[in-house]
């Protein structure tokens, strides 16, 4: 089973300059905070189920960055329509990796619907994202860097990871004011 | 020299090419159909077509973080659907402009789209976003362009109200 901070942080270890980060609500924001002060990165601290639709309009918008977001089963499960518009409108420049530990773990880990009969690979693929996989064990790591920065996207990987309480990891500040302005003087 | 007249929506467009909007989402109403074909055949303006819109809210807040300016289309039946996206150009202070074209007030033929037209206007102004309301056709142009600097310059969220008597209501004959 894959711990998904140790994941984050290894996909991160020796991350390109071209990489620009988004992060989904919860977990997810403080995983991608705990690779450290980042100046590339951009976390969602609320707003569920927008980080899909605001990292497409930043591929849209910077075609010549890699843009990866990283985000939670629930978070993508509020906003499935919006793989059908990522699909539709095809952006060869992102990567959507779903952290998918079944449970929404912060607030008391009752299960998702991934914990049940749904399958957001499936899902992906039948919303018209060509490239995808799940992966269940680490030693799909190289497999994860290739397709952010060598393969044609939108891509979109289901990791499925444990579900457990990790320590929060707080982005440098709480005002979004400071964290977009922050992210945006880097484009 | 008298401005011809024209569809109020060539007026929309030509405010979008001038402060250089290049990203228009939407989820198509009848009213905006014209100013669609218009941005579709424009090679400098990427048109995306939601399957909600509170997509668009996120897809322009993150376009503007990589450096694009954009607008969303809609109806006022996808108002309601933006309220909580809407706390994401609010908090971080991203400029955001739609379009939003009234139903439910002038003429409605459709009881369900009451209830929305009603709480559009009250729905945006809890969510602190700026409205621009238009009632004439000639004041389109200029509407627009308010609400689009407003949005622009001060980094708020602004909505211009195309009012449906100006649209023309939709109607329906059974049978």
């Amino acid at each position: 089973m894959i711990i998904r901070r140790d994941f984050v942080n290894r996909l991160l270890e020796d991350r390109k300059d071209n990489l620009r980060v988004v992060s989904g609500i919860g977990t997810s924001t403080w995983d991608l905070m705990s690779t450290g002060d980042e100046k590339n990165n951009f976390g969602f601290i609320g707003a569920m189920g927008q980080a899909l639709p605001f990292a497409l309009g930043l591929s849209i918008a910077q075609p010549d960055k890699k843009i990866l977001l990283i985000t939670g089963d629930g978070d993508t499960l509020m906003s499935l329509g919006s793989l059908a518009t990522i699909a539709n409108h095809p952006v060869s420049n992102l990567t959507v990796i779903v952290l998918d530990n079944e449970s929404y773990v912060e607030t008391g880990s009752q299960p998702t619907a991934t914990a049940g009969k749904t399958n957001l690979e499936l899902i992906a693929k039948g919303s018209g994202i060509e490239n995808t996989y799940t992966i269940y064990e680490r030693t799909d790591d190289y497999k994860v860097l290739k397709t952010i920065y060598e393969e044609d996207g939108p891509s979109l990987i289901v990791v499925k990871c444990k579900a457990e309480n990790t320590p929060l990891i707080f982005p440098h500040s709480f005002d979004g004011v400071t964290a977009i302005n922050r992210f945006k003087d880097t484009m | 020299m008298e401005k011809i007249s024209k569809d109020w929506r060539n007026d929309i467009y030509d405010v979008f090419k001038d402060i250089g909007i290049s990203l228009v989402s939407h989820i198509p109403d009848a009213g905006h159909t014209p100013l669609i074909n218009l941005c579709e055949k424009d090679n400098n303006i990427d048109v995306v077509t939601l399957t909600t819109e509170e997509e668009g809210v996120g897809l322009s807040c993150g376009a503007w973080a990589g450096g694009k300016k954009s607008a969303l289309l809609m109806q006022s039946s996808g108002v309601g659907n933006c309220i909580n996206a809407l706390a994401l150009p609010n908090i971080c202070r991203i400029p955001f402009l739609t379009i939003v074209s009234m139903r439910g007030e002038w003429g409605e033929f459709i009881p369900w789209q009451v209830p929305m037209g009603l709480g559009t206007p009250k729905v945006l102004e809890a969510m602190d976003v700026k409205i621009f309301r238009v009632d004439y056709k000639d004041e389109v142009g200029e509407t627009v362009n308010a609400a689009a600097n407003f949005a622009f310059n001060t980094r708020k969220s602004a909505a211009v109200l195309l009012s449906q008597k100006m649209i023309g209501a939709k109607q329906f004959k059974n049978g």
